[in-house]
């Protein structure tokens, strides 16, 4: 008998000891996993939706909240400004390309935003079926809109006033949905674009100061935009944010949250090898007949550290693959709840490359704390064990 | 099979020495090893198992040095050769009845072979123990179960401590025949150390240990 497969029994006769180390371990393993797993999916989500826009232009109020509703449209817009105002800076000579978005409405919580046909262009998305809006009302559905709602090309529907309920619905103009776009994986697949003057339209009845925008998507031409703009707005009620120092600043702030995390998560894979150690001590003392009966059968020593020793990998290997597992779950329950609540899809299971390390680290670990307890099985007195009296 | 020439062992820390006459015992041959306690019997048959290391005198197997040997060789020959029977019975408790015989085989280098298995426990009528866990046995079971490994593979030399000292005068008889018939079914040598000395009229060829002064 192999002393792997010896090991394995040893180790699945003692559910108990072997249990609690292997669960400490799982634990471990999974949050890091986790987290590695969510990094992933949001840095990866991140970046893809600022995509090139080097400055956002929306009314004064907190950047990050311009950022977080005009790039990656999870919060409300820090209010509207004149169309005829943002011009000024959509023409200055630094800028390349300026995107305007203009929101208010809603269809069964997706957003409606107004834009011109340069958004969907600079996301690469491209249409799976129908033509692209032109005529006012006419809307452009992102593939996720598409399956949560059931719209299809000739649907009409009526849009709801704000970004959050479906109560106060606008009765008067329905929108026509005349295209759908294929997924993209950015934020268009949650959107329902339209031409910037169905927003006006729907709202002439409510606001009489015509042609207002939310936000305009800025590419600079001169990196000297990012230091005149803000001057250049100090007196207007407008103002630039830079999506790249904002999301850090975020992801920064997140950051000492995941730090805390993390440092638990080690705290508990600590544990859970000192759980090893000690099982592998403690059953070794309460076995030490059992090893000192194999060195008679013809086991030499070297064979009863290996079998101690896999002991350890065995309890390591199942912590990590249940922590990996656990990770798994974990990152298909969270994205069920972000997708849900924000539409947001972190769902990937394929492993990261910083789960090798993880896995690597942890069976190394996990034969250094075996280890001290199998060179002990090297020095047992066979005679002394199992001699009683001289 | 077994010969030990001027075995002397001095265990660390004290002054005295146990001094040990010679034996030697051939194969298919019997050898009683009757002494008191404190007599150093068990240390006389830890020495012949090399399980500990003579003083001075040395022990040879099947003709070749056995005492001699570096720990892991001896360790293997021991398994090789050998089956020992201990006073207090010991198992892998992981591991069934039948697995227990398996690894002795196992770890004596035999290829597996389940009808040897099968048969020995059939002869002491532990046939439906096969897998059973060890701790379910009793204390019985155990010790036929524990000569069962001691023969499993066939060892030429067979080595039982104390395997009577519990047993009421019937039981005694049966557990020597036992031994005694595997020990022939093999053509071992059987040495049985023991204080025990109802055996001493059971068995003729004998070597009696003297306390040492």
């Amino acid at each position: 008998m192999k002393a792997a497969r010896l090991a394995r029994r040893n180790v699945l006769h003692r559910p108990l000891e072997t249990g609690l180390s292997v669960l400490l371990l799982a634990f471990g393993v999974g949050i890091i996993s986790l987290m590695l797993l969510m990094q992933r999916s949001l840095t990866e989500d991140l970046d893809r939706n600022i995509k090139d826009i080097d400055l956002v232009l929306g009314a004064k109020g907190s950047p990050l909240q311009l950022i977080l509703a005009n790039v990656y449209h999870v919060d409300v817009p820090t209010g509207n400004i004149p169309l005829a105002e943002a011009r000024k800076v959509m023409r200055h000579p630094y800028i390349s390309e300026a995107i305007p978005l203009a929101y208010g409405d809603n269809y069964e919580l997706f957003r409606i935003v107004g834009t011109e046909p340069s958004y969907p262009a600079h996301y690469e998305a491209e249409l799976a079926e129908g033509k692209p809006f032109e005529a006012p009302f006419e809307v452009v559905i992102g593939s996720e809109v598409a399956t949560a709602t059931g719209l299809s090309i000739g649907d009409t529907f009526y849009s709801a006033h704000g970004l959050t309920d479906g109560t106060d619905v606008h009765r008067d103009k329905s929108y026509t949905v005349v295209g759908k776009y294929a997924r993209t994986g950015s934020v268009i697949d949650q959107l329902l674009l339209t031409p910037i003057e169905s927003v006006w339209g729907v709202h002439e009845d409510v606001e009489d100061a015509d042609e207002e925008i939310t936000a305009v998507l800025l590419k600079k031409k001169n990196p000297l935009a990012i230091l005149t703009l803000p001057n250049l707005l100090r007196d207007t009620p407008m103002q630039v944010a830079l999506p790249a120092i904002e999301m850090n600043r975020l992801t920064q702030q997140f950051g000492i949250g995941l730090q805390t995390l993390r440092a638990v998560a080690l705290l508990i894979m600590g544990l859970s090898f000192v759980s090893v150690f000690i099982a592998l001590f403690a059953s070794l003392r309460d076995r030490r007949y059992e090893l000192a009966l194999l060195r008679t059968m013809g086991a030499p020593p070297r064979r009863l550290f290996s079998l101690v020793l896999f002991e350890g990998l065995w309890m390591t290997l199942a912590g990590i693959v249940a922590g990996l597992l656990l990770s798994r779950l974990g990152v298909v329950i969270l994205g069920q709840v972000l997708s849900d609540r924000f539409h947001y899809n972190v769902t990937q299971l394929a492993p990261v490359a910083g789960e090798f390390v993880l896995v690597a680290a942890a069976l190394l670990v996990g034969a250094i704390a075996a280890g001290i307890p199998a060179r002990s099985a090297l020095r047992i007195d066979i005679s002394n064990t199992l001699g009683q009296g001289r | 099979m077994l010969k030990t020439e001027g075995l002397h062992y001095q265990y660390e820390g004290t002054e005295s020495t146990l001094a040990f006459p010679d034996l030697r015992l051939d194969r298919g041959k019997e050898l009683l090893l009757l002494g008191a306690s404190g007599t150093g019997k068990t240390t006389l048959l830890h020495l012949v198992a090399g399980m500990r290391t003579p003083t001075s005198g040395k022990v040879e197997l099947a003709g070749a040095p056995f005492s001699s040997l570096a720990t892991a060789e001896r360790d293997r020959t021991r398994g090789r050769h050998m089956g020992i029977v201990f006073q207090t019975t010991h198992f892998v408790r992981s591991l069934k009845v039948g697995e227990n015989l398996a690894l002795a085989r196992s770890l004596a280098g035999c290829p597996p072979d389940d009808d040897t298995v099968m048969g020995l426990l059939e002869d002491l009528g532990l046939a439906h123990k096969l897998n059973a866990r060890v701790d379910a046995l009793s204390v019985g079971e155990q010790q036929r179960v524990s000569i069962a490994r001691a023969v499993v593979h066939g060892p030429g030399l067979i080595l039982a401590d104390e395997p009577t000292s519990a047993l009421d005068d019937q039981n005694t008889d049966a557990v020597l025949a036992l031994l005694r018939r595997q020990a022939e079914r093999t053509g071992a040598a059987l040495l049985i150390v023991t204080h025990d000395q109802r055996l001493k009229d059971r068995m003729s060829d004998r070597v009696e240990l003297n306390p040492t002064a």
